[in-house]
């Protein structure tokens, strides 16, 4: 069997929703992000307050490293900056300026990772697992569970969004000559993706390390 | 953007298939296969509850030692079965099928459009699905066994079980992920592509019950998925998310911090699994509302205040979720706010019941067999939600709370509710499908017996909850007022039997009308929506020009009409 | 004492507050008993008036049905009485309104764990000595702290008894698992959580020997994990406790 199927509004925007398949596609993946990290920092909430944990340590007290994740929080930030202007480059027809801008990304996502890694290294090194319950007491907290659980399942989301971003950093003078608009909301769409991992680490910062 | 497509190969054309129709039939097959496994678990457990500690008939001597004393069901292996038959049933069975088959195969038909707006995401959904579905069946090969918590994995039961459990996890990570990325498909695909002319308010209601299931799956789930992460966190890394300090196990503490809250699985579980009861149920409602239009030969009456209803469900779902939470230990306060939303979102349900009773006035009636799963569906689902009055109110639920009533309640909506609606589509959309007629009398069959022998499994469970007897328990006769209503057990396992056997007639129908010489019309039923505008079977793509509509899905008698049906697309005077 | 009869419909009941529940479940299934009879009805009838044959069309037009609305301000209205005029007020009576202390309560503590129940009563001096964790063993199931001395006349038995006309306060506690108190006679059931200490409070109408069980899944033994209850007479409970009491040798 042979036969061609146009599928509409992948590359012009719906008159409805005033945009392409793809991006409303992807709000709705974020929003259903937002009800798994929107459970996750429930769970803090009601463990936080609900059980009798005898004694909650801030961030610092529990040994965060404020500075560093200020860092990291700076880092995220910048990259969802060059996020946008790869993108925006990419509609001003300058194809150099994206590669440069998405590579930016790449590689600041690539580096929060790696102080993430360090962070996660220190940590371990002083024998402070998810397990470890803070203090020794009748009735532990659960704060180094959640600060792993957490900051582990946000570092995946990096991940996933730096590689995702290397593939299209890699096949995109590909793609960008033969289906243009397209690729434009490609980038585009993996923007939004970037900036919502951006935002959920800039609810996750203060929550752990400075509350 | 054109997909074009030279000739493909098997592989492609039916294996990795990006239409929708071939994945819709993935799906169809793939959880009837798990539907039919599932029942199999319950059928054996059904052996040792009517007769306590005998050899199982014909399987006993196949089972290994972990799950037989000498043929006899060990008390392990019933609690596996218990935990995997829910979880099977539930999805990998009723949500692939209520949403992956039918939702795949009918809903780009009914609105006009080609294929789903991301069709590769779609082949992805399916994927995801049968690794699931597999990781979920390989647990039962596992040293330990597979899961054995519930379906409802409370921990810290969970925390402590075998290893059956962590793959439990991990299966239920992929086939949320499987719903998910489905879920952003119908969403999309309804709101994008639907034909010009088709508006909102004309769109056949299976499609407005599919467009909250969506939503539901999308927003629901990922509470599950984080309850997963933190469980499994809670096996795999020591952590005590669920886990109070201060446990001790078998005689032994638990090495574990402590610090933790059983209710937090329950609350997140829960925030999950109430909206899912109504993603297994809406689809349904959708598929009978369509057959019910067709086979009364008029509009369905209501149809406005139905989606109205359909989108009030869906969203007061989220708000009821802690009625199963009731015996927790809960204040005054929090069940208060959780009976009345729960009292409140009976009003649409009791709506959308009402105005398909309602639809029956007035009409002229056909009986084919999808029609008589349709209108079985009625009064089945009634029972089923009438009985959940008790349950949501707090005060009676402390008596019927995990009774058999409540098993008798659920099964009431989902078995001889969603099912027949299940059976209803395959039997009104297997013309086009297949271009085949089935056979109508093994269909009657089929239907009557499945009929009784429903009623004859859950109407006794309802008693038995009522004399007091525990759900999930091996042996029931233990406790005397259980030995008591201990007929009910025998008649409740026998109708199980019965309605294994009752199945035959349709596995024979299935496979003797595809191999039928003569060929079903277009659109056989003489039916309004879109998908019958299609060649039968539809082609890569459905529709040989694209469709326009001109008025609303139910057009059925239109007074002046040359016929006792105006189809959507069809622009003669209407 | 009579063998307490059981069928196919509720228990015997012999419970201060189960009549109310009773009341509830019967009213709330007559309801229900109405409504589906009455959809039941009309389905039937339009089945037979409006089935398709020569001569009959159906008809386009949507009859009015004022009815329908009726119906629906009927259910909601119906669920709200049920609601607002029984089942909260039994629920606060049951879950708030603790017996006052000049009520006498006998006060218990339940100890769930896989897979049976233990029974700590005071004892004479009425205090429950101090427990914890770390003193489980076989022989000291209630993990009782042998320096306290409030502990030495403190009663653990696998048996619950209870006097029938004084109210009962059981504290509810839980070693390993979620198991849940079911009494069906007494008509209550209380999930018991780990790390929560849940009461609640009952009372007997009269005597007879039943069971407990559990009603929530707790694993392998889930289903044997029973108890039995003893309602006796105010004197015959007397006469237990100071039975219990010489076996301590106090």
């Amino acid at each position: 069997m042979s036969s061609t199927i146009v599928i509409p509004y992948q590359a012009e925007a719906h008159p409805l929703t005033g945009v392409t398949s793809g991006k409303l596609g992807i709000w709705i993946f974020l929003a259903s992000e937002i009800m798994l990290f929107g459970a996750l920092f429930s769970s803090y909430v009601l463990l936080r307050v609900g059980t009798g944990a005898e004694y909650w340590p801030s961030g610092v007290e529990a040994g965060l490293n404020v500075p560093i994740g200020t860092v990291n929080t700076l880092i995220l930030i910048t990259s969802s900056v060059t996020m946008v202007m790869s993108w925006a480059s990419l509609k001003m027809d300058k194809f150099a300026a994206f590669k440069f801008y998405l590579g930016a990304t790449i590689g600041l996502g690539s580096l929060f990772l790696v102080v993430k890694g360090f962070e996660y290294s220190a940590k371990f090194s002083h024998h402070i697992y998810p397990a470890v319950g803070w203090p020794e007491a009748t009735d532990p907290s659960t704060f180094f569970g959640l600060y792993f659980t957490l900051t582990g399942l946000h570092a995946l989301h990096i991940l996933l969004g730096v590689l995702v971003n290397l593939w299209l950093l890699v096949y995109g003078a590909e793609l960008w000559k033969t289906e243009r608009v397209r690729f434009e909301g490609r980038i585009e769409i993996s923007g939004l993706y970037w900036h919502f991992v951006d935002l959920v680490w800039i609810f996750l910062f203060p929550v752990l390390y400075l509350l | 953007m054109s997909e074009a497509h030279a000739e493909l190969g098997f592989l492609r054309k039916y294996v990795f298939s990006t239409d929708h129709k071939v994945i819709g039939i993935q799906y169809g097959i793939t959880a009837l296969v798990f539907l039919f496994f599932g029942f199999c678990l319950m059928m054996m457990m059904r052996w040792q509850l009517a007769y306590p500690g005998e050899p199982i008939p014909l399987v006993g001597g196949l089972l290994g030692e972990t799950m037989v004393d000498r043929g006899a069901m060990l008390p392990n292996f019933y609690n596996q079965l218990g935990a995997m038959h829910g979880t099977i049933m539930v999805f990998m069975g009723i949500v692939p099928l209520a949403v992956g088959a039918f939702g795949n195969y009918v809903v780009p038909l009914q609105i006009g459009a080609p294929d789903m707006a991301f069709p590769r995401l779609n082949m992805a959904s399916y994927q995801a699905f049968v690794v699931g579905g597999v990781v979920m069946l390989v647990s039962f090969l596992l040293p330990g066994g597979a899961a054995s918590s519930g379906w409802t994995s409370y921990a810290p039961l969970a925390v402590f079980a075998t290893s059956g459990q962590t793959f439990w996890l991990l299966g239920m990570l992929f086939l949320i992920a499987s719903s998910l990325l489905g879920g952003i498909n119908f969403i999309v695909t309804i709101i994008h592509l639907r034909a010009d002319g088709l508006t909102f308010f004309r769109l056949p209601f299976f499609v407005w019950s599919q467009l909250v299931t969506a939503f539901l799956l999308v927003l629901a789930f990922p509470a599950l998925q984080a309850a997963a992460i933190l469980q499994a966190m809670d096996r795999l890394a020591g952590t005590s998310f669920f886990l109070p300090s201060g446990l001790v196990v078998g005689g032994s503490a638990v090495a574990a911090a402590g610090g933790g809250s059983p209710l937090l699985w329950q609350h997140l579980f829960w925030f999950l699994a109430h909206p899912e009861v109504y993603v297994l149920i809406l689809p349904g409602m959708g598929i009978v509302a369509e057959v019910i239009a067709v086979n009364t030969r008029k509009p369905l009456w209501g149809y406005k205040p139905m989606v109205y209803s359909l989108l009030f469900l869906g969203f007061l779902s989220f708000g009821v979720w802690a009625h199963h939470m009731y015996m927790t230990g809960m204040g005054t306060t929090m069940s208060t706010f959780f009976q009345i939303t729960t009292m409140i979102i009976s009003i649409p349900s009791v709506i959308i019941l009402t105005c398909l009773v309602i639809s029956l006035w007035g009409a002229s009636i056909r009986f084919p067999v999808p029609m008589l799963f349709a209108l079985a569906f009625l009064p089945m689902f009634g029972i089923g939600g009438l009985t959940g009055l008790p349950l949501g109110l707090a005060a009676p639920d402390a008596f019927l709370h995990d009774s058999y009533y409540v098993i008798g309640h659920f099964h009431y909506v989902v078995a001889p509710g969603t099912i027949f609606a299940m059976f209803a589509g395959i039997y009104h959309w297997w013309p086009k499908a297949t271009g085949r007629h089935m056979n109508e009398t093994l269909g009657r069959i089929h239907f009557w017996f499945s009929f009784l022998f429903m009623n004859g499994i859950f109407m006794p469970m309802m008693f038995e909850g009522m004399a007091g007897v525990s759900r999930r328990l091996f042996d029931p006769t233990i406790y005397t007022h259980a030995e008591a209503a201990h007929g009910l057990t025998i008649m409740t396992s026998w109708s199980a039997w019965g309605l294994a056997l009752a199945q035959i007639p349709f596995v024979i129908n299935f496979f003797w009308s595809m191999r039928k010489e003569e060929r079903a019309e277009e659109n056989p039923w003489q039916a309004t929506t879109l998908e019958w505008a299609t060649p039968t079977p539809p082609p890569h793509g459905n529709f040989v020009e694209t469709p326009v509509v001109y008025r609303g899905p139910y057009e059925y008698s239109v007074p002046g009409a040359e016929r006792d049906f105006s189809p959507q697309f069809v622009k003669q005077g209407g | 004492m009579n063998e307490p009869q059981y069928g196919w419909w509720l228990p015997p009941n012999v419970s201060a507050h189960g009549d109310d529940i009773d009341l509830m479940i019967n009213l709330i299934h007559w309801f229900m008993l109405a409504l589906f009879v009455g959809w039941s009805i009309f389905i039937v009838f339009c089945l037979i008036r409006f089935r398709a044959r020569p001569g009959h069309a159906a008809v386009y037009e949507p009859i009015e049905a004022r009815f329908n609305r009726w119906l629906e301000v009927g259910v909601a209205a119906a669920e709200a009485v049920v609601l607002i005029a029984f089942a909260m007020p039994v629920w606060s009576k049951i879950k708030t309104e603790f017996p006052a202390t000049n009520t006498n309560p006998v006060i218990v503590r339940v100890i769930g764990e896989q897979f049976k129940w233990l029974f700590h009563y005071p004892g004479r001096d009425g205090k429950f000595g101090k427990t914890a964790a770390e003193y489980y063993a076989d022989d000291n199931p209630a993990g009782l702290d042998f320096d306290d001395d409030d502990g030495i006349d403190d009663i653990t038995v696998r048996g619950l008894h209870i006097p029938e006309g004084r109210p009962v306060i059981a504290r509810l506690v839980t070693k390993d698992v979620i198991h849940s108190f079911k009494i069906p006679v007494m008509r209550i059931t209380q999930d018991v959580v780990p790390g929560m200490e849940i009461p609640i409070w009952f009372e007997a109408k009269s005597t007879g020997e039943f069971q407990i069980g559990c009603a929530q899944l707790c694993g392998l033994g889930h289903y044997e994990m029973k108890a039995k209850l003893t309602i006796e007479s105010p004197q015959e409970f007397q006469r237990w406790l100071d039975e219990e009491h010489s076996a301590l040798g106090l």
